[in-house]
């Protein structure tokens, strides 16, 4: 198997075998389209994300002169009252217990409360609850939310100036977008909670995305820095082979980026349920998948399309239409290959 | 001797690594010894627990507190704790009436002053000044000759202020040893009787001053720079910036115009009354007390003087996180538990190794012997990566969070990307027929560039988001940063270097079967050279023809040694230009 992955290489360097990645752009482009609107809408049918109490605050329990300072009966009893819930359980200076969850109703909280009680062994009058606000404020998203617009901007200025061309900088923020609502979209369909960790993931996602993008586009510009000059393709076709020339780069990459994740993501989160680990290991997951995807099927497409109807690259695929054309008539078996 | 330069600059290059190595775990080595830090990496709240706080805020001349003040206060704490350092503090309301702060580990000292710093700061004009000891009780002013004000005071300057209580006052109080007894704050509109500390280079000084006339949260910002020279030169001397907002511009103006005339009322005596100066404020103390020179128009005063960088820095910090109108107090501190169990980040570390080996076995299947140049690099990144950690927790007091251990197990996927984006461009390199050594040699100049370019945008994501956000994002962009240097680090002093001694071995020269370098699996007959450009059938290297008939076995090993020469001195060429730019 190994012989037919390098053949596999060796045929999509030399070109003999070639995916059409960028003339089926179409395609890639409705499904992409498809699916931002999907990841979009979602959400507003499904009423918002279900967004954790770093962000909306909740219930807190204080539970004094507990006989047992061990968190499991604490997260067992929550999980009887609001079945889901992801509860923070501490153990506060001696015998002290801090429950949080998320904001429950009021016969929860007495319920909550009786239950607390229970478990820990002390009196119900020992059980306090108040509720407490969000730690992951609306500053922290303020200033996460300029600083990732600060980046961006900066990223698409960086890519056009190494790549001289503010083409290669569009498309890889398109792609970059894709990968972002996308993301999103499929966290919501998961119904986690949105956590700091889930964010953290995203973010991750959104610099591996215009990485992998960066790679692959290198590899185009130094495909078509002699575009020009040249007749044996055009300039699509020669997007088209650097994407495939690189593909082997991009599986593998994605492979070993993955795979990490993956076996967080279930062993980790299978074993253990709910919590930091499973909310940022699904966003990189997706996010991963679908970054690299995005690369290939919009970004690179995308570039092509939009440098095609430059002047000198028309003049150029009408040398290589020529070429071929003379070719054709001359060799017949030639323009079979 | 030129044949084994290359092999030198590489043999060199690996030795620094080495030296780097060295350096940093004899770093982390003496701190260990001086007990100021440890082998192991600090953890963060959610796996270490910490310290608890609850802060009651306090606004000025209210009692009660709106949402918008405590969402307020704890931007202000967020900000007082981001700035000591890249632990993932944990800061919340409670009751919609307290701040919680939580803290990893036992903050220090300075972290809780830093937190609880009182933010009541004003600006109040100086009436008298005096030495900082308390007058003897003998030498004391007799009752019958005390200051009595002959008339309302008419402004803040105004010597009327002065009762025979404040005088007295005055003469009693000890500058040279305060009381360290937390005194109730003073009433705004009335006469302050206070010290100046004594610094290192200065003083302490007592004061009688004038009501207050400017307040702290008037302040829009400061900043703390170089003094500018008469021509627009750049002196040593170091000045604080204040910035205030609008109404108190108009103020502010108002107040140096008065004393500004007392300035040069006294300007044949030196320009010293003590009038011409006003008081910064902060806690009833007087941090800093101007003369003012001239009549301050734009709301823009820079405040100069006996200022080193880190005084005027210090200043600059008292005046920026003391102009808000909320101050704190502490109403409990309690340790608290992790809130991830232990069992967390064992099967979290269990699952990192488990997808880790499944890294080794796809890298040795996909790339045969060089995936062993891929595992090693990851250890060296990680053993790199490791001592930045635990060096940093001790200077920065950086923490590793669950979600911060998760982010370096998916880092090792994207430093990976740079020995694969290397990798194939070697494999792109033998597919073209070249020797391995001069495709080491091109293919690393390729790679190189793909490799700086996209980690230059990783980087870029880490400094904009460590400046920029705060908060757990802040402690994100630092990892993030931190795995894409190591791996900069690694991929250049490590990998390169390797690749470059092995491409001289025997097993990965000639191509062995499980090289993951064998020309012949890499189907070494290109149909073209490259960016589209056709190949001469003379080009064509003889490299995979049958290798079972002697004659042709004969002919591929002159056609490969050949080739190799030309090779060879086509990598000394490209490698000495190489090699000069990595001794730097």
């Amino acid at each position: 198997m190994t012989t037919s992955f390098a053949k596999f290489g060796n045929e999509l360097y030399t070109g003999k075998r070639s995916y059409n990645f960028v003339s089926s752009k179409k395609i890639w482009f409705i499904i992409a389209a498809v699916a931002v609107a999907i990841s979009i809408l979602l959400p507003v049918v499904k009423g918002g994300y279900n967004l954790g109490i770093d962000f909306r605050g909740g219930s807190e329990f204080t539970v004094s002169n507990v006989k047992t300072t061990d968190s499991a009966p604490g997260e067992k009893a929550v999980h009887d009252v609001v079945p889901g819930a992801v509860p923070r359980v501490a153990n506060v200076a001696g015998n002290t217990m801090r429950i949080q969850t998320d904001k429950l109703s009021d016969d929860q909280t007495v319920k909550l409360k009786t239950d607390l009680a229970k478990v820990y062994g002390v009196t119900e009058s020992q059980v306090t609850s108040t509720f407490i606000g969000p730690t992951w404020g609306q500053d922290v998203t303020k200033q996460a939310l300029i600083g990732l617009a600060v980046f961006v901007g900066l990223a698409a200025l960086l890519m056009a100036l190494y790549f001289r061309t503010w083409k290669m900088s569009v498309s890889a923020l398109a792609g970059m977008l894709v990968t972002m609502f996308t993301t999103a979209g499929v966290y919501s369909l998961s119904d986690f909670e949105v956590t700091p960790s889930a964010i953290i993931g995203f973010l991750t996602v959104l610099s591996y995305s215009l990485y992998d993008t960066v790679v692959v586009f290198d590899k185009i510009r130094e495909n078509t820095s002699d575009i020009t000059t040249s007749s044996r393709r055009t300039f699509a076709e020669e997007v088209n082979l650097a994407v495939n020339q690189t593909l082997v780069r991009s599986i593998n990459t994605m492979m070993v980026a993955v795979l990490p994740v993956a076996a967080i993501l279930f062993i980790g989160a299978g074993l253990l349920g709910a919590g930091t680990l499973r909310d940022l290991s699904l966003a990189l997951f997706v996010g991963i998948l679908i970054g690299t995807a995005a690369t290939i099927f919009i970004a690179a497409p995308l570039y092509a399309w939009l440098r095609q109807s430059e002047p000198e690259l028309q003049k150029q695929a009408k040398k290589v239409a020529t070429r071929r054309a003379a070719a054709a008539s001359s060799n017949p078996e030639a323009a079979a290959v | 001797m030129a044949r084994t330069g290359h092999k030198n600059a590489a043999r060199r290059v690996l030795i620094w690594l080495v030296a780097i190595f060295a350096v940093l775990t004899a770093v982390l080595g003496g701190g260990v010894i001086t007990g100021h830090a440890s082998w192991a990496p600090k953890l963060a709240l959610d796996l270490e627990g910490g310290t608890q706080m609850i802060l009651a805020p306090k606004v000025e001349g209210s009692t009660g507190i709106n949402e918008e003040q405590l969402n307020q206060a704890v931007a202000i704490i967020r900000q007082r704790v981001d700035s000591s350092g890249v632990a993932e503090a944990e800061i919340t309301t409670q009751s919609g009436r307290n701040v919680v702060v939580s803290l990893p580990g036992t903050p220090s000292s300075e972290t809780r002053a830093l937190i609880q710093a009182s933010a009541d700061m004003n600006f109040r004009p100086v009436i008298t000044t005096g030495d900082p000891a308390p007058v003897p009780v003998a030498s004391r002013t007799p009752d019958a000759s005390l200051p009595k004000p002959t008339a309302a005071p008419t402004n803040a300057s105004d010597s009327n202020w002065v009762t025979a209580d404040v005088y007295k006052a005055f003469e009693a109080l000890d500058c040279a040893n305060p009381a360290q007894d937390k005194q109730p704050r003073s009433d705004p509109a009335k006469p302050l009787v206070t010290c100046e500390p004594a610094t290192a280079t200065t003083p302490a000084v007592k004061y009688i001053l004038g009501p207050v006339e400017v307040k702290g949260q008037d302040i829009v910002s400061s900043s703390f720079d170089p003094v500018q020279g008469a021509q627009g030169s750049v002196t040593n001397a170091w000045g604080v910036t204040i910035t205030f907002d609008a109404n108190a511009t108009k103020t502010f103006k108002d107040v140096t115009q008065r004393l500004n005339q007392f300035y040069v009322a006294s300007q044949a005596q030196g320009g010293n009354d003590p009038k011409a100066q006003f008081a910064i404020v902060l806690d009833d103390q007087v941090i800093s007390a101007p003369r003012a020179l001239a009549v301050i128009t734009d709301g823009k005063p820079q405040i100069t003087g006996n200022f080193t960088q880190a005084s005027a820095q210090a200043l600059s910090d008292q005046l920026r996180y003391g102009a808000l109108p909320i101050s704190f107090d502490i109403q409990s501190e309690e340790q608290i538990s992790a809130t991830l169990g232990g069992e967390q980040l064992r099967l979290g570390l269990l699952a990192g190794v488990i997808g880790l080996l499944l890294v080794v076995v796809y890298s040795l299947f996909q790339y045969r012997a060089l995936g062993f140049v891929t595992i090693l690099s990851l250890v060296v990144a990680g053993g790199l990566t490791y001592l930045a950690i635990a060096i940093l927790g001790w200077t920065e007091n950086y923490r590793l969070s669950l979600a911060g251990v998760a982010g370096l197990i998916v880092a090792i996927g994207q430093t990976a990307d740079s020995f694969i984006v290397y990798f194939e461009r070697i494999r792109d390199e033998l597919r073209e027929g070249k020797g391995l050594v001069s495709a080491v040699a091109n293919g690393w100049r390729r790679a190189k560039r793909t490799v700086l370019a996209s980690k230059a945008v990783n980087l870029l994501a880490a400094l904009v988001l460590y400046f920029v956000a705060v908060g757990n994002v802040r402690g994100f962009a630092f990892t993030l940063g931190l795995t894409a240097l190591a791996d900069l680090l690694v991929v250049f002093m490590f990998t390169h270097p390797t690749l470059q001694v092995l491409a001289k071995t025997k097993f990965f020269g000639e191509g062995h079967r499980f090289s993951g370098l064998d020309p012949e699996r890499l189907g070494a007959v290109p149909l073209y050279l490259g960016a589209g450009r056709l190949r001469t059938p003379t080009e064509k290297p003889a490299v995979v023809r049958a290798r079972n008939t002697g004659a042709a076995a004969e002919a591929e090993r002159r056609m490969t040694i050949a080739e190799r020469r030309l090779a060879e001195k086509q990598a000394q060429l490209a490698g000495s230009s190489n090699g000069t730019k990595e001794e730097k």
